[in-house]
């Protein structure tokens, strides 16, 4: 874990901005949850609930006009990014006022103007499209680059191992400025990573493809935070890829419909939940004397009230007008 | 008008694409070095240099999926497959990725991608490497599916296929590349889901499409001397399916014979009959007939291939079944 002693001043007052959109992300998540039980939200819906730091490491070191794509777990991506939390719930509410226009829904958020090409459904599919797309902004000429999450279980498909050896290839001709972020919550649904990988270290995999990588505590802020300022450098300096495995963990089920668990018990995930990455953040904010009990009251009500006005938002959008249903097929 | 061959109109109109926009990039195996497996891309990596004319590893999924990713931040990709065969490595990539993004993320990126490459049997390529996939394709929405005859289709069609703004399939044919034909010249371009009548006729509609339009005309003259006369569609495109023309011309003859190259079950001709059944019902005066390969994986033995693929002389049987003269002769 990185030290509290070594952090600058700007790095911990930086973060506070980022603790507060941890917060609201857990209890949009926390309402997305009632709201599927409540049938309001149909479909499938997975929750980022524990793998926080993950996401807002990296999303707060990239620049404005950097791109990045992810798999089906990504509201916390969209938010993070600057999509307004109503737009994001009324995607998943299906109405019209969503992201995608009610369209895709909970697994495929997209705010392309936001940097964020997607939320995809088929494990390891968005893979090479990232790939594609890191080429691309070399291939324009600028010094933007990709990010590109992907799960533990994820690595285990073919869409994983074509692009990262094309990756390692382009990266030799400084063609491929990408990072892959491998979000390693130990599970892929029920199958943890040790009865999916032969390998522990999933970093070390990349070794393959001679792109350089490594691991970090995922549920710390600022080791992600960290490891991402450098590695986000690095690539934008050598238009190489990079990959970083961050140890993460997932509180709830694999999805909405993952009561019972049986592939890990209780005291695994009470354990998991000692080292909530919000609170680990709030203990340092708190012990930098940057937070006070009464800033943490106002977040959390202020998390709450955004929450509850994204919730009133898509539950009062219209649904899409029928007439959407043969839109945007084609753009021809 | 230039007399070219169908590789030559596919290459120059790359040519031309690429000298227009820089956004046009080449990716695909042994495209650039090694010249292209049928040579449609021979010289364009001197010409273009390697960021332009990517060779890449053997990855379909990989690097069909980089060019989906590619378009989506504005490139214009023209993937090369070997041959479709190989192209159902990436068959995820192509109807979960390029033919949905649009829709999925509500119109806020198009996937202007266009993959080409030869489909259908060759000679004696066997089961692995003879198939072809033009209705597998063309049940996704989201994708054009494009089956050039001509070498003017060839650059016609894939001009509008590079400038477009959607997932095209573009599906040549082995046997084609070697054609000669004429080929207008400047910015020569076909519009997608509008049928040519490539032969007009009155007697009976052949509705063909690639390189089925040859056997379909070559029927149509010899059965000139039988004083049956043959009006032969082209489709060019089977999505979008021009079925104006199709259902026009049935509505003029009365009679309809489909030919695809590709198994009878679930496939084109199926889709093209039961849409003349659907908007000229009343207008047929026998049932439409459908000629296709046979039911089986390609067989190897150069004598039963010539069995599993249609000839002339199952389109000449199928044509005197509409017209009731199947008893007299052949
Ligand atoms: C190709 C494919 N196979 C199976 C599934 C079903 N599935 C959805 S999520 C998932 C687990 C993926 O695990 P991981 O990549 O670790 O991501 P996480 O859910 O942990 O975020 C599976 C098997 C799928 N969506 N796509
Ligand atoms: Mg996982």
């Amino acid at each position: 874990m990185q030290r509290t002693e070594d952090l600058t001043r700007e790095e911990l007052t930086a973060a506070l901005e980022w603790y507060a959109k941890m917060v609201l992300s857990r209890r949009f998540e926390d309402a997305a949850e009632r709201a599927f039980r409540h049938g309001k939200i149909g479909g499938y819906l997975h929750v980022y609930s524990g793998q926080e730091a993950v996401a807002a490491g990296l999303l707060s070191a990239i620049r404005k006009d950097d791109i990045f794509f992810t798999a089906y777990r990504d509201h916390a991506h969209a938010l993070y990014s600057g999509s307004p939390p109503g737009a994001v719930m009324a995607e998943l509410y299906g109405k019209a006022t969503g992201l995608a226009k009610g369209k895709g829904g909970s697994m495929h958020l997209f705010d392309a103007s936001r940097g964020f090409y997607g939320g995809y459904g088929i494990v390891g599919g968005h893979i090479p499209l990232a790939t594609g797309a890191a080429y691309t902004l070399r291939y324009l000429d600028t010094d933007r680059l990709c990010l590109c999450f992907l799960g533990d279980g994820a690595m285990n498909s073919g869409s994983f191992h074509e692009p990262a050896n094309m990756a390692g290839l382009w990266g030799r001709d400084g063609l491929c400025p990408i990072v892959y972020i491998v979000e390693n919550n130990q599970y892929a649904m029920g199958t943890s990573v040790s009865r999916s990988s032969a390998v522990a270290n999933l970093a070390s995999r990349f070794l393959a493809y001679e792109i350089e990588n490594e691991r970090a505590d995922g549920m710390d802020y600022f080791t992600v935070r960290r490891v991402a300022s450098r590695v986000i450098n690095q690539v934008r300096e050598t238009g190489r890829p990079y990959a970083v495995e961050m140890l993460t963990y997932r509180f709830a089920g694999h999805g909405a419909a993952d009561l019972f668990q049986p592939y890990r018990n209780r005291g695994e995930v009470t354990d998991a939940r000692t080292r909530d990455p919000i609170t680990l953040l709030e203990d340092r904010l708190r012990a930098a004397e940057l937070l006070t009990d009464a800033d943490v009251e106002r977040i959390r009500r202020e998390a709450e009230h955004a929450v509850e006005q994204a919730v009133k938002f898509a539950d009062e959008s219209p649904e899409p007008a029928a007439d959407e249903l043969f839109k945007d097929v084609y753009g021809s | 008008m230039p007399e070219l061959t169908y590789r030559e109109a596919l290459r120059s109109t790359l040519v031309e694409e690429m000298d227009r926009d820089r956004a046009v990039v080449l990716i695909g195996e042994d495209i650039g070095v090694y010249q292209g497996t049928f040579r449609v891309t021979a010289d364009l990596l001197e010409r273009f240099g390697p960021k332009r004319v990517i060779d890449t590893p053997i990855s379909e999924l990989g690097f069909v999926g980089a060019a989906i990713g590619m378009a989506m931040l504005g490139l214009h990709p023209v993937v090369e497959v070997m041959t479709w065969n190989f192209a159902l490595l990436a068959f995820d990539q192509i109807v979960n990725n390029a033919a949905k993004i649009r829709y999925f993320s509500g119109g806020q990126v198009n996937v202007p991608i266009v993959i080409r490459g030869p489909n259908g049997a060759g000679v004696q390529l066997s089961a692995q490497h003879s198939q072809s996939l033009e209705a597998t394709f063309a049940h996704f929405p989201g994708l054009f599916v494009v089956t050039p005859a001509t070498p003017a289709e060839a650059k016609g069609l894939l001009r509008t296929a590079i400038r477009g703004n959607d997932p095209v399939i573009f599906l040549e044919n082995a046997a084609l590349y070697g054609m000669k034909g004429e080929v207008p010249d400047g910015n020569f371009a076909l519009p997608f889901g509008r049928a040519d009548v490539a032969r007009v006729g009155k007697d009976v509609t052949v509705v063909a499409y690639g390189r089925m339009l040859h056997l379909a005309l070559a029927v149509a003259t010899q059965l000139l001397e039988e004083g049956i006369d043959a009006e032969v569609i082209n489709l060019r495109t089977l999505r979008p399916l021009d079925t104006e023309t199709v259902v026009s011309s049935v509505s003029k003859t009365h009679r309809a014979v489909v030919v695809q190259e590709q198994w009878k079950p679930f496939g084109a001709a199926g889709e093209i009959a039961a849409t003349i059944y659907e908007h000229a019902f009343d207008e047929l005066d026998a049932p439409v007939e459908r000629v296709t390969g046979a039911d089986v994986p390609m067989p190897y033995a150069r004598s039963l291939e010539l069995l599993a693929v249609p000839h002339e002389g199952d389109v000449i049987k199928a044509i005197k079944r509409t017209l009731y003269k199947d008893g007299i002769k052949g």
